[in-house]
Formats: C-alpha cells, structure tokens, sequence
C-alpha cells in the first residue's frame, strides 16, 4: 500500500509538515518556510502524476515502439515554480519591511504592538 | 476595426498585460497614472464590444496562437464572462478616474510608476481569470492577481504600518487557497487528461464516481472560498481592505471578491454541473448555511467598528454572504440574483469607498469619531456616503433594493420552512445594515466638529468620479433593463449550458 504509491504519500506528508509549520510557529520566517515547503508537496504531485509505468523521458527517438512519460504535467509544475518562487520572494520582501516597521518577525509581538497603537 | 474586433477576448488582457511593464519605467505623478487610465479605458472598450457581441450571436471562442482546443489554450467569452469583464473594467476604470489626487496622497511620487503597474497586472489577472477557458490558465491569472494585490496592499504601509502585516496575512492565506485550487486542477487533470474546461465538462459525468474527482471537488471548493472570503475563511478580508490605500480598497472591494465568486459559479454549473453539485455532493446544505451566517453575524459585526473602511469590509463578507445564498439555492432565479447582486453591489460598494477616500484625504483619517461632524465640512461627499448607504441597505430606487427583490423572490420560490426562513433572515440582515450605515450617518451629521479640526470639501476630481459611481447605482436601480438583463441572459446560459 505504501510502497505502491510511494509518491503520493510523500505528497501528503510534506503538505501536513508544511501545513502543520504554517499553523504553528509564530515565527514568520518559518510561517515562510512552511508555506514552501506546502507548494513544493504540489509540485511533486504534478511531476509524480506525468509518469507512466515502463515510460522514458519525452524526448523523441527512432526507436520502434518507444513509450513516453506524459511531458504536460512538467511543464504546467514549471509555471507553478516560478509563481511559488516569486510567492516566497514577496513574502520574504514583506517581512524585511515588518522588520523595519516593528522591529520584530514575531507574529506574537508584532500583534503585541500593533494593539498599544 | 474588424482585426481588433475579432481578437477582442485576447486583447482585454493584453493590453494591460504589456502596459504594465511599460508602465514600471514612467516617472511623475501624471504619466503613470494617465498611461494606465487608457490602457484600463480600452480594455472597458472591448469588453463592452465583447459583451455586446455575445449576447447578440451566441458564446465566442478564441484560440490563443491559432492552437485548437483541447490542445492550445482557449479563451471563452459567454454571457457570464463577458458581463464579469464588464464590471472588472468598468470599476476598474471608474476608480482610476478618481485615483490621480488620493494616490499622490498616499504613495511617494517615485513609487507610483511600480504602483501603477501592480494595479495593471491585478486587472490583467481578474479579466484573464474571467475570459480563460483552461483550467490551468486559472490558476496562473490567480496568482497574477494575488502577488500584485499583495504589493498594492502593502503600499498603505506609508500611513499605517499595519497594512504590512495585513498584506502578509493575505499572502499566507491566499497562497494556501491558490494552492488548494492548483491542487483541485491537478486531480481532475488526474482523471481527464485534459485542462479544458469545456472538455473537462464533458467527461465530468462519466468519472463523478471517483474518489480523486470529489477530492478534486473538496480543495477547489474550499480553495475558491477562501479567495472568496467566505464566511470561516473570511479573516484576511478586513485587515487588507482597512490598510491599502483608499483607491485600492474601492478597486478590490468591487472586483477582487467577485472573480472569486464568478469562479465559484464557473466550478459548480460548468464543470461540475447542477446535477452533481447540488444532488450528489450536497452543496446546498454546505454553502446555504454559511451564507446565512455570513450575511447575519458580519452585519453585527460591522455595527461595532471603530474604523469605517473596516466597517465596509465586514458589510462586504455580509454581501458576499447574499451572494453565497444565491448560488447555494441551484435555480436559475438564485443564480439570476446571484449575478445580479455581484453587479450591484461592485458599484455601490466602489462608491461608498470612493467616498470614504475622499473623506480621508480632506480630514487625513478613516476613525469613525474623527470624522464627526463631516456633513457640515463636506456636504457633498457625505451625502454621496448617505445615497451609497441607502444602496447598501437596500432601499426601493437602489441597486440594492433591486438585487435583494430577486433575491427574496428566489428564496421564497423554494416554498418550504427553510426558504421563509432565508426571507427572515435577509431581512434582518438588512435591518442590521440600516443600523450600521446609520451609526455611521449619526456621527457625521449630527455630532459637533471637534476643536482644532481642518479641511473643507474635497477636490473635484475626487468627488466628480465618486458621484459617477453614486449617481451610477440609482441610474441601475430605477432602470434595471441593462444589470438584470445580462443577469437573466448569463443565468440562463448557466443553467442551459448542461
């Protein structure tokens, strides 16, 4: 059971890992850190799901009776990497700047002095 | 004309796609702003031609580089997608009309060329989420959306450093629901092979049985309710809207959550099909309760805000909640209210918020105690508020009266307890409306101007596009040929289209 989708259950491991970070630390930078680490668990969804049993690598060759993995999926995931790198960048940016604004990356006490405003 | 006519469902996207990097280059107070005014005004242009086109000859379909679908991307104009874009434009445009002075405001001069260029890739990402026909292009413009709307909301941080904070809270959470959708497209990509969604819509009824398809239905459902900001997920909504800067707030309040809901319809009455989302997986019971709690417990919510763009905030998780019941009751009635209320209530609710930004560059504050005495500094503005909150409540000649008419017929056509019931608490929604608008007239009327307080009415070019959206909703609430016509057009599809 395991082991026949062994993919799948990584999937769903690291998105709980990174879930379970995303909740629980108040810390943004690991806030940040889950939430990656919860798109890459999607990524490796997308990338698991274009492989077809006994398949090669989509690259065309002459030989007879060739079976290819499906490329479409690889393709649609690099889109998706791009927009989760670009996600963490501006998350990152975002904090530099609450840094700057509240000297602190600690939800707790930024909520703190946000309150004696 | 005929070529730009023909390629008009590309063209609305395009165009302020391409404007945007153009736009990061002006430098000024002017250019920018002027630059993405026409880009926005042309991108109106075509969607009104598109919509007119559409409802006259029936949906039309666009290849994108000439690949046919199911392979290339297809880009779908019907009766619901072309009125979306309608209105995404249409506020969007209406509120840059507004935007020169209130931005100058808030921004430093040398950021507004990057602003300005956020703001095009956000109208981009809504009009491409609206035309697309491919369930993956969905997600892209979704993201497109998220990432600059996070930026523009982070551009408030000049008058409260909060807006900082507010905007990470929605990267975190949008993010997990833009994921949760990713997800949801993946697993019926899963079991279809295909990412069109008329194809996908096709295949649909064979492959319903299947576990992955109501995983698939589960993630996109909650991932779409997030964006959404529908009731237990609806946290992020008023850090966002109380901290970007005004025009910002006026421009999402009117579109960002309407995409979303356009969505939700997209998903459950064209790839799921009504058959499926309300009989088999039970839709209605999960959607009808929590728009019910929506519409009821965020009105009383927002009776007790201090900070009256945060009182709009909670009163728009309210309105979404009317939507939300509109939807959930899976008839061509509902989904006509349904429509129709996301029209209406964009153009009130842009009003109102034009206003209070208009309040806030004369007095410098949104504090509702702060603002007592405005009717007498600025007659005109308040009593642009007063007309807008008279169309939030839902009173006869208002857009809002005409939405919530619809949306109590639809409600009452169910003919049981829970549908007199749905009537009941509509009503008393509304009744909470009246009091919350009214705490809010009370103090800018009737409460003496603090000592020491400054700044008369606010310049033209605030108050002239604000009345254009004020004196917009009245002309939509006595002449209502136009918003329920499209509505009825769009619902009717929907409904006919499986």
């Amino acid at each position: 059971m395991f082991f026949d989708h062994f993919n799948y259950w990584i999937v769903v491991i690291l998105m709980m890992i990174g879930l379970y970070t995303l909740m629980s630390r108040s810390n943004l930078v690991k806030k940040m850190i889950g939430l990656s680490l919860f798109q890459i668990s999607v990524f490796l969804l997308y990338i698991s799901m274009g492989k077809i049993e006994g398949g090669t690598a989509p690259i065309v060759s002459n030989a007879p009776d060739v079976l290819y993995s499906n490329p479409l999926p690889h393709v649609l995931i690099l889109t998706a990497i791009v927009v989760g790198v670009a996600t963490t960048a501006l998350g990152l940016a975002l904090i530099v700047r609450i840094n700057e604004a509240f000297g602190s990356v600690d939800e707790e006490e930024i909520l703190n002095s946000e309150d004696s405003l | 004309m005929m070529f730009f006519m023909s390629h008009a469902p590309v063209l609305a996207i395009i165009i302020p796609l391409m404007g945007a990097p153009i736009c990061a280059l002006f430098r000024g107070k002017t250019a920018p702003w002027l630059f993405t005014l026409i880009l926005s005004a042309l991108s109106f242009a075509y969607s009104i031609d598109l919509l007119i086109e559409v409802s006259a000859n029936g949906p039309i379909s666009y290849e994108i580089g000439g690949w046919a679908p199911p392979y290339g991307i297809e880009y779908v104009a019907d009766p619901l997608s072309a009125f979306v874009m309608v209105i995404i434009s249409g506020i969007s445009t209406g509120v840059l009309l507004y935007a020169k002075e209130s931005i100058a405001n808030e921004v430093p001069t040398s950021h507004l060329g990057f602003f300005f260029a956020a703001y095009l890739l956000a109208l981009t990402g809504m009009m491409g989420i609206t035309v697309t026909g491919d369930a993956f292009n969905i997600f892209v413009f979704l993201e497109i959306t998220s990432l600059s709307s996070y930026v523009l909301i982070a551009m408030g941080a000049r008058q409260d450093r909060r807006a900082l904070t507010a905007a990470f809270q929605y990267l975190i959470i949008g993010t997990i629901g833009a994921t949760f959708i990713l997800i949801g497209v993946g697993l019926l990509y899963i079991m279809t092979g295909t990412l069109n969604i008329a194809d996908i819509a096709n295949q649909f009824d064979s492959i319903s049985d299947t576990r992955p398809v109501r995983a698939a239905v589960g993630f996109l459902i909650v991932g779409i309710a997030i964006k959404i900001a529908m009731f237990p997920f609806h946290a992020w909504l008023p850090n966002a809207y109380s901290y970007a800067p005004n025009i910002v707030t006026a421009f999402f309040a009117g579109t960002a959550t309407k995409v979303s809901v356009y969505l939700l319809i997209r998903f459950i009455y064209t790839i799921f099909g009504a058959d499926f989302s309300f009989g088999t997986v039970y839709l209605t019971e999960l959607l009808l309760p929590l728009g019910v709690i929506a519409a009821l417990s965020m009105s009383v919510v927002a009776i007790f805000q201090d900070n009256l763009k945060r009182l709009l905030a909670f009163s728009s998780v309210a309105q979404l909640g009317y939507i939300t019941i509109a939807i959930a009751l899976a008839t061509e009635a509902g989904l006509t209210a349904g429509i129709l209320h996301i029209f209406n209530h964009a153009i009130v609710k842009t009003g109102l918020f034009l206003s209070v930004g208009a309040m806030f560059y004369a007095t410098g504050t949104t504090s509702i105690k702060s603002l007592a005495g405005v009717g007498q500094r600025m007659p005109i503005t308040s009593f642009g508020f007063v007309l807008g909150g008279l169309g939030l409540i839902g009173v006869p000649l208002t857009p809002g009266f005409i939405s919530k008419w619809y949306l109590i017929q639809a409600v009452l056509e169910r003919g049981d307890y829970i549908g007199y019931g749905l009537a009941i608490a509509i009503l008393l929604s509304s009744i909470f409306a009246v009091i919350y608008i009214w705490r809010v007239v009370e103090i800018l009327y009737f409460q003496p101007t603090p000592e020491g307080a400054t700044g008369g009415e606010a310049p033209l070019s605030l108050i002239i596009p604000c009345w254009i959206f004020i004196l917009g909703s009245f002309y939509f609430g006595i002449e209502t040929s136009i918003n329920v016509g499209f509505s009825e057009q769009a619902a009717q599809f929907l409904m006919g289209a499986r």
